[in-house]
């Protein structure tokens, strides 16, 4: 919580300002009822018309005033939670960003997505409620109390008595409450995994005929939600009965301790009457207190998970860079594990020089991505040594690191955006360089049959195209900053054997001075790498170039025999 | 003109409208209970009497105990109702959610291309959220307000119709004053509840591309773009919240005004001979009780006005045009021999530009069918038709003879077995995801087919195997692919549908799973995309699309003979 409290402090002053303003229309309204009171028992019997007349433009004066302070105190106090939410959230999508792999596959997607919205969303109405309505109770309370004591002292402590119980009553429910609305918003995290699930896969959902399954699903998500919403709930919804019943316990005990007072002749009755009447003040201050405790329970519970993902330790140190240079692109002894359970990287070493291609080939599963993860440096090996572009990744900041590479993954998605946009990435690149890229990544051609050509708007994850057209978007990407470094993951699985071909030639004619890593299921593809790797279940069986290979390696000769109709 | 959004609602609120009535009524006489203690305080402050050592102690206890008891009651329904309240309106809440998501599940394919997921997520979670705390604690204030403020006005009329007169200027008044705000405010929590999606989607579509935003290092740029859309929502809100700023106290103000008018022409009254002094005061009394309900119900004004903007993005996912129902007299579909006609078809996401131009093809039953040709080529598209997705602007597609629309559309996708090019895997465990078509495949089925599909060793060597729960990002496209060929061993669909099933397998691992797809095969008409050649050289037809039209068809050994596309299209497999 301290973390989110800190938000406030640049605000301050204004929600001081908002306090007292809010405290002042709190004042004028209370004044009301005294110069009612004036009217009826002052100014009436005495047949004082002037009188009314002036008390009764006062009060006009006094609930314009009022109103007027109430306005204000409530624009500010929305601009206050308003702008501290903003600030939160943005902080929060920044650490998001810079969240490593490994942190981001443990909070997983859909629960950022639901702390970037829901629980933020929370934080915001916490704030705004407390400043609204959590300054007229207690200063009720408060100032219920500071005339009572100057009514009637010994009846004042019983009411400060009943009154601190009310409070610890108040904390040791809300307490409560916390964690269980920690567990609803997780709760609401699987909700919001099933809708982002059915978004993304509509069409298997579909095409399976399953929507009734996913219905099931979803309801079972939900009912799983309205019940933690239901159980955080019935333990709130004590907070006021409970409240109200301690404080009618002190009517009950004021009476009492009033009726002994005045047995020993030290009050009149009549004290009693005048302290009841300032204990229902009281009462009533705490009317709309019930929501507030809800929203500030939800919201302590949101603001603790946004404040896990902000104070995320970076645990991706970057370490001084070395003495020691290495080869261009290569390993030495790496091993990782995503788990900890089973080494999905196994004492990898290999190396190629500036301008030489690597490719990397293995079974599904073998690997290979987990190999080019590790070069990209998206995760830390577990032990040993990865270089990139020379030097060990692990002393390469993400500025060094920026705009040195192009990389296509496989399951990135396209954006809903133009085509120049979804090349250009954020890069502001000129529209020749993003044109080229698309030229290069045998793109071009089908960009310009788009209405608008790179300015054609792509739907939602590129679904208007086809999958050989978005993977050659996410080519013409990972070119088009002119990389030193090239990492194609699968890049070429959507794409017919005709393209992929006038794709690497491309390659090879518009960068020349690339240095490729190319991860592909097709032999096709990786012939003419310099350095061949042959990945299985995370060891490198096997590595040289496509005719070492042929003669060294059975398992590599099987699969370009597979793959090319013959021995090649 | 749509019709009013509580309207609209309703059918949402009227299964619990009983329930609503039962807990306010219920509540109404827990808060009589609690107006019943003053009587006894005043019975006991009797009791204490006005003398030292006069006190009637007796009288005293039991009166307190009295108060006690109705305090305790009190609080008890008032605990119950809420509770009981906080269940109602949840129940309603996911009532609401489940009826959006069933929705959704009806609408077409393309909707989803057009609509992001984060604004999805944000209309069921946000909106209907922000709609059950309407339900759950303002409608209870509200009720609770209006019945004070009824009952106290009745009151004022049986003191004094004349005094009462003051409130038939005000009420309409401050009524008047509110609408006229609502109206301007309505279209601001409109705008906030949108951006707030806005918002969202872009969230929730950058964390699927946060690799590359890592990888080019744009993470600034990215955040510059996420400022934009943040400062718009929370502009959006602030301006939402400072027009209902004045909502609340504007109408307090006038309740505040009633106040002072009703005590200067009370004044009046009585100094004219026309009210007693005691009327008077007991006037006064009862029109000061109505401001603090008044006060409470003022500041809930804001919050309905949020509330119907929430509810009306939740019930327009709602009013969305579902996929075209079944037509009236579809067949349902036991079984399809699976002899396939596309004929003349002309097909175009957005009409002005066909990706299929006259598309003529025959498959015949238990036939293999390949499709091959460049990326972009309208492949996929061919799925998405059999699949019913779209339907075809121009000709028609049948299936035995039968035009596609006259099967019942679920009937119709039972009898395909698919492996799509977008493989997809829920966030359940393996061992749900491969039985996902086949809903009470045994275990032992289960195994068979992940050790069919190659995907066996993969899942025992995960710590908890066929019960790791799995997450889309944590698992490679080609062991995805396995597994959803595992999931299509296991249907007993009529034609099995393979699109770019195995892009992102290995050829060794491809040719180990073949005999399981031979298998698959077998009975079956297959209709399979491809590029690796090799996988489809076997096929009884070859169907060669290029610019949208069939370009050639013939087998394997015909095609080549004939020297074009096709030709070409092999001979690149084997040049660099």
């Amino acid at each position: 919580m301290k973390t989110i409290l800190g938000y406030l402090r640049p605000h301050a002053p204004r929600v001081a300002v908002g306090v007292t303003v809010k405290f002042s229309a709190a004042v004028l309204e209370l004044l009301l009822p005294l110069l009612l009171a004036h009217i009826i028992d002052g100014c009436v019997p005495a047949r004082d018309l002037p009188g009314v007349f002036r008390a009764g433009g006062w009060m006009l004066v006094m609930a314009f005033g009022a109103a007027l302070c109430n306005i204000t105190a409530n624009r500010m106090a929305a601009w206050v939670s308003m702008d501290v939410t903003r600030q939160l959230r943005r902080d929060l999508y920044r650490r998001t960003l810079f969240l490593s792999q490994a942190q981001m596959d443990r909070f997983s997607v859909s629960s950022i997505v639901s702390r970037l919205t829901n629980d933020t969303y929370n934080v915001h109405q916490m704030f705004d409620k407390i400043q609204r309505g959590g300054i007229r109770a207690p200063m009720l309370v408060l100032g219920g109390m500071v005339l009572t004591f100057l009514q009637a002292p010994p009846l004042a402590l019983v009411q400060l008595a009943v009154c601190s119980a009310t409070f610890f009553a108040i904390c040791w429910v809300t307490r409560r409450g916390i964690p269980r609305y920690a567990r609803a918003q997780e709760a609401v995290d699987t909700v919001v995994r099933i809708i982002r699930e059915n978004a993304a896969g509509v069409r298997v959902v579909k095409a399976l005929s399953c929507q009734g399954r996913e219905r099931d699903r979803f309801a079972a998500a939900s009912q799983a939600a309205k019940e933690a919403e239901e159980t955080a709930g019935s333990v709130m919804a004590a907070a006021n009965p409970l409240s109200d019943f301690l404080l009618n316990l002190g009517l009950v005990l004021v009476v009492l301790a009033g009726a002994a007072l005045v047995n020993r002749g030290w009050m009149s009755s009549g004290q009693i009457v005048a302290f009841l009447s300032y204990f229902t003040i009281i009462q009533t201050a705490t009317l709309g207190l019930a929501k507030l405790f809800v929203k500030y329970s939800k919201g302590v519970a949101s603001a603790r998970r946004i404040e896990e993902v902000l104070l995320a330790p970076e645990d991706q140190q970057v370490r001084p860079a070395g003495e020691a240079q290495g080869p261009e692109l290569g390993m030495r002894d790496v091993s990782f594990s995503y788990l900890g359970v089973e080494k999905d990287l196994d004492s990898a070493s290999f190396s190629i020089r500036k301008g030489e291609t690597l490719g990397i080939l293995g079974p599904t599963g073998a690997g290979k991505t987990t190999l080019v993860s590790l070069l990209l440096r998206l995760y830390d090996a577990d032990g040993g040594v990865v270089w990139l572009g020379g030097r060990d990744v692990s002393t390469l900041s993400r500025e060094a690191l920026q705009g040195r590479f192009g990389a296509v993954f496989q399951n990135e998605a396209l954006l809903n955006d133009s085509v120049y946009e979804n090349i250009s990435f954020l890069r502001n690149l000129p529209r020749e360089e993003v044109a080229a890229a698309a030229k290069t990544a045998q793109a071009w051609d089908f960009i310009q049959q788009l209405s608008g050509g790179l300015d054609a708007r792509l739907d939602i994850r590129g679904a208007n195209l086809s999958g050989g057209q978005r993977q050659r978007l996410l080519i013409a990407r990972a070119l088009a900053a002119k990389p030193g470094i090239l990492i194609l993951d699968s890049a070429d699985s959507a794409l017919d054997y005709r393209t992929a071909a006038a794709l690497h030639a491309a390659l090879r004619r518009d960068f020349p001075g690339v240095t490729l890593a190319v991860i592909s299921e097709r032999v096709a593809s990786l012939r003419d790498a310099d350095r061949i790797l042959v990945l299985e279940e995370g060891v490198i069986t096997a590595q040289g170039t496509h005719r070492e290979l042929l003669e060294t390696c059975s398992r590599y000769r099987r699969m370009a025999e597979l793959q090319m109709g013959g021995p090649a | 003109m749509k019709k009013h959004i509580f309207v609209r609602l309703l059918r949402f609120l009227r299964p619990y409208g009983l329930r609503f009535l039962f807990l306010l009524t219920l509540l109404l006489a827990g808060n009589l209970l609690s107006l019943a203690a003053p009587l006894l305080s005043g019975r006991a402050v009797d009791a204490v009497g006005i003398r030292a050592r006069g006190v009637d102690f007796s009288g005293v206890f039991w009166n307190c105990a009295g108060m006690l008891g109705c305090y305790a009651l009190s609080s008890l329904v008032s605990y119950w109702v809420s509770s009981r309240l906080i269940r109602t309106a949840q129940a309603v809440s996911h009532d609401l959610r489940g009826a959006a998501f069933d929705h959704m599940s009806e609408l077409p394919v393309d909707y989803f291309d057009t609509h992001p997921a984060g604004d999805l997520i944000s209309r069921v979670c946000y909106d209907v959220d922000t709609v059950n705390a309407t339900l759950s604690t303002d409608l209870l204030q509200l009720g609770t307000s209006v019945f004070t403020v009824a009952g106290s006005f009745l009151m004022l009329l049986l003191l004094s119709p004349r005094l009462t007169l003051v409130f038939l200027v005000t009420v309409p008044l401050s009524a008047a004053l509110t609408r006229f705000q609502m109206r301007r405010i309505h279209p601001l929590f409109r705008l906030r509840s949108k951006e707030l999606g806005a918002l969202n989607a872009f969230a929730e579509e950058r964390m699927g591309c946060r690799k590359s935003i890592r990888t080019y290092g744009v993470e600034e740029a990215d955040l510059g773009l996420f400022d934009q859309r943040n400062d718009a929502a929370s502009k959006a809100y602030y301006d939402a919240d400072r027009a209902s700023a004045a909502l609340g106290p504007s109408v307090n103000f006038i309740n505040n005004l009633s106040l002072a008018a009703v005590s200067v022409f009370g004044a009046l009254l009585y100094l004219g001979g026309g009210l007693s002094l005691g009327s008077l005061s007991s006037f006064v009394l009862y029109s000061r009780k109505f401001s603090g309900p008044i006060r409470e119900a003022a500041n809930l004004l804001a919050e309905l006005q949020a509330s119907a903007a929430a509810a009306e993005r939740v019930l327009d996912l709602l009013d969305q045009e579902p996929e075209a129902a079944d037509t009236a007299g579809a067949r349902p579909v036991e079984h399809v021999q699976g002899d396939i006609r596309f004929d003349h078809v002309t097909f175009g996401y957005d009409p002005a530009r066909p990706v299929l131009r006259d598309f003529t093809a025959h498959i015949p039953a238990g036939s293999l069918a390949a499709v091959v040709g460049p990326t972009g080529a309208g492949k996929t598209t061919l799925v998405s038709l059999l699949l019913r997705f779209y339907r075809p602007q121009r000709g028609t597609i049948t299936m035995d003879g039968v035009p596609l629309d006259a099967y019942s559309r679920d009937g119709l996708r039972r009898r395909l077995a698919l492996v799509l090019q977008d493989t997809w895997l829920f966030g359940g465990t393996i061992a749900e995801n491969i039985a996902y078509g086949a809903p009470g495949a045994s275990r032992e089925q289960i195994v068979e087919a992940a050790k069919a599909a190659r995907i066996h060793r993969f899942v025992s060597s995960l710590p908890q195997g066929y019960d790791t729960v799995l997450t889309c990002e944590g698992i490679s496209k080609g062991q995805k692919q396995l597994l959803a060929i595992a999931r299509c061993l296991l249907t007993d669909a009529d034609v099995v549908i393979l699109d770019e099933a195995t892009s992102n397998v290995d050829t060794e691992t491809e040719g180990e799973i073949s005999l399981a797809m031979e298998r698959l095969r077998q009975g079956r008409t297959c209709f399979v995309i491809a590029h690796r050649l090799a996988t489809i050289r076997g096929a009884d037809r070859i169907l060669v699309l290029d610019q949208g039209g069939a370009a050639e068809q013939g087998t394997h050994q015909e095609l080549l003979a004939a020297g074009g596309v096709y030709a070409q299209l092999y001979a690149a497999q084997f040049q660099t």
